[in-house]
């Protein structure tokens, strides 16, 4: 296993194209145990295609990504295993709109892991005191608003019990009003010890819990640093650049 | 200040209330739509007078012979006298309670499944999909010491049933896979399903029909003595499964993206993500387009009136050459199109009314 690094994650010089064009170039990131890491960048930079990698929705053509001692390549079964490890909260979502909130929650782990209706139900519902949202369990996404869809969603990663978050802009979609209620519950799994990889522009949030931030841009990691030296300090003239525009308004 | 009093209701003016009041604001509300009323009033009149004069009020119902149409209206004589006929071909008639039995087992599984209130849904599923089936099959063919009948016999509406629910049944499962094949990733299967779509989707119905019949035989060695019957449900199964996958390819195209990679992202195998997922909410875009592909085949079952097989309008063209009974074909015709349009209208309504079930389902 991963115990001689101490790295769930790690990404060496993965390569991916879309086609005709490179999208990412050269990415190498380690992630450890436990670590928060707030990834930014401009629109188009590849953040989204990183770390959709990491679970496998995108292929990458060269390189190696390895998430917790399991090397991912085309093989059905290591792609299954990451999945089981790996949880991941969309920009929009992507609650089932056919079942209600407990079911879509209780869905992967009887399907995927097999557990009993009644067990899968209760680790259900523990989750969803923990977004805050109990009361909800018996309604549809749709009757929910924006930011209680994505606490559902949060909640519904959670029950696969992941040992990795990853989160894809998870507050965009919504009015600021329910951008709280989300980066709260956020704050509080961080605070729990879970490692977690976040895309975002909330960066309130990552002053708060990151302990790396990434720059990324033309697909590259431009800077990595600690929250502090990252906002204080940058060092490359693109990131004073990018920062200048999402801090000076 | 003084104490609000609401005005007491009055009652609503004479032209927005009545017979009168609905037909002045409806029909007579300006001068076209007067005089479109009027027009539309006389055609009416002059088609439907006299057509339900012929049809009832002059229309001739018992007897046993033409000598018994007399009145100069309708003769439905012709209709009941060889209803049988009509309803089962040549069937032996101390056998009819064997279609009988399969028809009401069917109605009373449909009523099972198609009544929300009914429970145990799962069960009846299993059982409509496996034992009936089964069954019905002894019952119309036989076998388990019932005397066989061969399906050169069975003919009339029993044969236009048989060929729809058997082709409506099997070709949703093969439509289903055929779509989620045209969309895979692996090469080879989208071409086999795409090949295999265009093909069915691009002929006649009617010329699969006679390559079933005719072509199928001198291709197989054996497939002579294969039932013409059998042979004719094949082309339908297939020409129809061709049809069912684009109408599943179009539900499962108007789902998000967002869909797929929720259910990836948790882990779920394809078919999980497929069953558990996608095919649940792709159903509900996909009902109104496969009750218009059902529909459309319950019609064309009368197609295989040219490999030699009588359906209800083969069955009551025959009767209608018959030379005892000649000059009767509003009547037989009539008689057919109204057995169809029960079966269609039927379909149609409870697909409406599934649609608004679903919408109301789990939308705001
Ligand atoms: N399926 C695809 N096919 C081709 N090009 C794609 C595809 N998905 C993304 N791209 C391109 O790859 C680049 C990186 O996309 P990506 O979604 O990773 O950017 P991002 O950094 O997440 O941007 P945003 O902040 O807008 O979400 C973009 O230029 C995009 O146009
Ligand atoms: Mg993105």
């Amino acid at each position: 296993m991963t115990q001689e690094t101490g790295n769930i994650i790690t990404l060496k010089n993965v390569n991916k194209w879309y086609g005709e064009f490179h999208v990412l170039k050269d990415i190498n990131l380690d992630v450890k145990m436990g670590e928060k890491i707030v990834i930014c960048g401009p629109s188009g930079s590849g953040k989204s295609t990183m770390i959709r990698c990491i679970n496998h929705l995108e292929e990458h053509q060269e390189g190696d990504i390895i998430v917790d001692g399991v090397i991912l390549n085309n093989d059905l079964k290591n792609i299954g295993q990451i999945r089981k490890e790996v949880g991941m909260v969309f920009q929009h979502f992507n609650l089932f709109p056919h079942l209600t909130v407990l079911q879509n929650c209780t869905l992967a782990p009887i399907w995927v892991k097999k557990m009993p209706q009644k067990e899968a139900e209760k680790i259900a519902m523990k989750f969803l005191e923990r977004v805050k949202i109990p009361d909800q369990a018996n309604k549809f996404p749709g009757q929910l608003s924006g930011g209680q869809q994505q606490r559902v969603a949060i909640a519904r990663s959670l029950c696969m019990n992941p040992r990795v978050m990853l989160f894809d802009e998870p507050t965009s979609a919504l009015d600021p009003e329910m951008i709280k209620e989300v980066l709260d519950v956020m704050v509080e799994l961080a605070g729990e010890g879970m490692t977690m990889l976040c895309v975002t522009h909330e960066m309130g949030f990552a002053k708060k819990v990151a302990d790396r931030v990434i720059f990324m841009d033309a697909g590259q990691i431009i800077e990595e640093n600690d929250p502090e030296s990252f906002f204080n300090n940058p060092q490359s003239e693109r990131t004073k650049l990018f920062l200048s525009q999402v801090l000076g308004h | 200040m003084s104490e609000f009093v609401p005005k007491p209701a009055r009652p609503a003016p004479i032209t927005e209330i009545g017979a009168i009041g609905w037909a002045r604001k409806n029909l007579f509300s300006s001068i076209p739509n007067t005089v479109i009323t009027l027009l539309t009033a006389y055609v009416l009149w002059s088609v439907l007078v006299p057509f339900l004069g012929w049809a009832f009020v002059n229309a001739d119902w018992v007897g046993s012979s033409r000598a018994d149409c007399t009145s100069g209206g309708a003769c439905w004589v012709f209709i009941s006298v060889r209803f049988n006929l009509f309803m089962y071909g040549f069937y032996p008639e101390d056998s009819y309670w064997r279609p009988n039995l399969a028809f009401i087992l069917l109605i009373g599984f449909l009523i099972w499944l198609s009544i929300p209130r009914i429970p145990f849904k799962k069960l009846g599923a299993i059982l409509a999909l496996t034992v009936y089936p089964v069954l019905a099959y002894v019952l119309l063919y036989g076998g388990f010491g019932l005397e066989v009948i061969p399906t050169h016999r069975w003919g009339g509406l029993m044969l236009t049933l048989v060929l729809a629910l058997i082709g409506i049944v099997v070709a949703i499962p093969i439509g289903v896979v055929l779509a989620l094949g045209r969309r895979s990733e692996m090469p080879v299967i989208r071409m086999v399903c795409v090949i295999f779509i265009e093909f069915w989707r691009g002929v006649p119905l009617i010329t699969i029909l006679f390559m079933a019949s005719v072509m199928l035989p001198l291709f197989f060695v054996g497939g002579t003595d294969a039932d013409k019957l059998m042979r004719a449900l094949i082309g339908i199964v297939m020409f129809q499964s061709a049809y069912m996958a684009e109408v599943v390819r179009g539900g499962l195209q108007a789902l998000s993206k967002g869909q797929f990679e929720g259910a990836d992202a948790l882990g779920l195998s394809y078919w999980q993500k497929m069953f558990l997922v996608v095919l649940p909410q792709a159903m509900k875009i996909m009902i109104p387009g496969i009750v218009n592909t059902l529909i459309s085949l319950f019609k064309d079952t009368s197609l295989i009136v040219i490999i030699g097989l009588l359906d209800i309008l083969g069955m009551v063209r025959q009767a209608l050459a018959d030379p005892a009974w000649l000059g009767y074909p509003a009547e037989g015709y009539l008689f057919v199109a109204f057995m169809f349009w029960i079966f269609c209208f039927s379909m149609s309504r409870y697909s409406i009314y599934l649609e608004n079930k679903l919408n109301t389902g789990h939308k705001r």
